[in-house]
């Protein structure tokens, strides 16, 4: 049984309020039956460190993706993680994680491929909840074993892949990367290593909008004024427009996603995972360099 | 400068990791995020004397100090929101700490990826980790020559 939406004043005003819990709502629900808190982190080893009271932990990097495959883990796959973290289809799921819920909103886009019913951030993330003095704790929670159903993942709503982003050329698109990725004088993040694209630049067309603009100092979410200003002002996006975001490998472009489709309500945004790995790196598609569209 | 074989501390630590199962290693990296020492007070109150190490994923600066009988002395800061970092920190500061200079640059480059950890953390970050070595090796041969 799905548990109560918070009705903060903020959240009233985005296009999808019922996606988001402050900390003072999950402080006040974190014992409630029907809550499953996760936390996923960038650093592998920050939950260890500490976490949320009862939260489980969902690993980006070993736990979501298909060892095999370069994809995410299949409706089998997905029904054996949701049950050996004690999640249910009737689960409300609340994630968090550090640098801005960057990974958290990464975890719920996967977690919606296979359209989890009630999945919610936690805005703010790791960090106001650590710059709030809420208790955290060492202690591996104990979850007794869930069955979560075999659910298909659905790609087609909210994914694209190289040949749909091909086909979609000319329409909206928003590159989350950092400016310098974006321009080409960088082939990865500032401070991170390379990761194997051959080329710089963008996809044609694409606006630069880096991901943690949506974010506030205290890695809440900006308001619903200033994500329109942001999104609808500078990049121009209209309601009802069909958008692609990506970034370097579809995690912060994740970030995105959820502010586009969840905040603002735009209701056809699609995240191509393939991002700049497979663009920049793929035989005969177009790429611009420089910092404009 | 040629690659020899790991010494004694860094052999022991590799035993350790790779005789564990995989959610124990990242304790156990943990463990060695935990006892990083904090930076003395010379450097504390002077960070410009660090070098940072931009193939990390987060924030690391380290310090080298190559004394008169050419022993190592390694200096780590990294934040506490960055444990595996840190814990990267902390296995080299283990490992390396007080070795002869001679011995620090024998460390292979690639013993780190023998601790067993590329399916537990990705790999861009034991990367860091070389990176990290490669640097203090830098450093020792400038302060010998």
């Amino acid at each position: 049984m799905a548990l109560p939406y918070d009705s903060a004043a903020k959240f009233q005003e985005y296009a999808h309020p019922e996606v988001l819990v402050s900390t003072e709502w999950l402080a006040e629900h974190l014992d409630d039956p029907g809550l499953v808190v996760a936390e996923s982190d960038e650093d592998v080893l920050l939950y260890e460190t500490g976490h949320i009271p009862g939260a489980v932990k969902l690993d980006w990097h070993t736990e979501l993706n298909d060892p095999d495959t370069r994809d995410y883990v299949d409706g089998r796959g997905f029904a054996r993680l949701m049950s050996d973290k004690g999640i249910s289809r009737d689960t409300t799921l609340v994630l968090y994680g550090d640098r801005n819920n960057w990974w958290a909103a990464y975890a719920l886009w996967v977690t919606t491929l296979f359209g989890h019913p009630d999945v919610r951030l936690l805005d703010g993330g790791r960090a106001k909840w650590i710059a709030e003095d809420r208790p955290l704790s060492k202690d591996a929670p104990e979850r007794p074993q869930t069955d979560y159903p075999v659910i298909d993942r659905d790609d087609a709503q909210i994914r694209a892949f190289r040949s749909q982003v091909e086909d979609h050329l000319g329409q909206p698109m928003i590159d989350v990367r950092s400016p310098g990725e974006y321009s080409g004088e960088l082939l990865h993040m500032p401070d991170y290593p390379q990761e194997g694209a051959v080329r710089g630049g963008h996809i044609p067309g694409a606006k630069n909008v880096p991901w943690a603009r949506a974010a506030a100092e205290d890695a809440t979410f900006r308001d619903h004024k200033e994500l329109e200003s942001i999104y609808a002002g500078e990049a121009g996006l209209r309601h009802g427009d069909d958008i692609v975001v990506y970034c370097r490998i579809g995690e912060r472009s994740s970030h995105t996603w959820f502010v586009l489709q969840h905040l603002l309500g735009f209701p056809h945004v699609r995240n191509y995972d393939g991002s700049w790995t497979e663009w920049g790196n793929s035989v005969r598609v177009p790429i611009k360099r420089g910092e404009t569209p | 400068m040629t690659t020899g074989t790991l010494n004694p501390r860094l052999t022991e630590i590799v035993d350790d990791f790779t005789s564990l199962p995989g959610k124990e290693r990242l304790q156990l990296l943990l463990e060695f995020s935990d006892d990083l020492p904090a930076l003395p007070e010379r450097y504390a109150c002077h960070r410009d004397l660090l070098e940072q190490v931009p193939e990390c994923q987060s924030p690391l600066f380290l310090a080298v100090e190559v004394d008169e009988g050419d022993t190592v002395h390694l200096f780590f800061d990294a934040p506490p929101e960055a444990p595996t970092t840190r814990g990267f920190a902390g296995i080299l500061q283990a490992g390396l700490d007080g070795l002869g200079a001679d011995e620090v640059l024998a460390t292979p480059a690639e013993f780190t990826g023998q601790l067993g950890l590329g399916d537990l953390v990705s790999p861009l970050r034991l990367r860091g980790m070389a990176a990290m070595l490669s640097r203090i090796k830098r450093q020792i041969r400038n302060q010998r020559s």
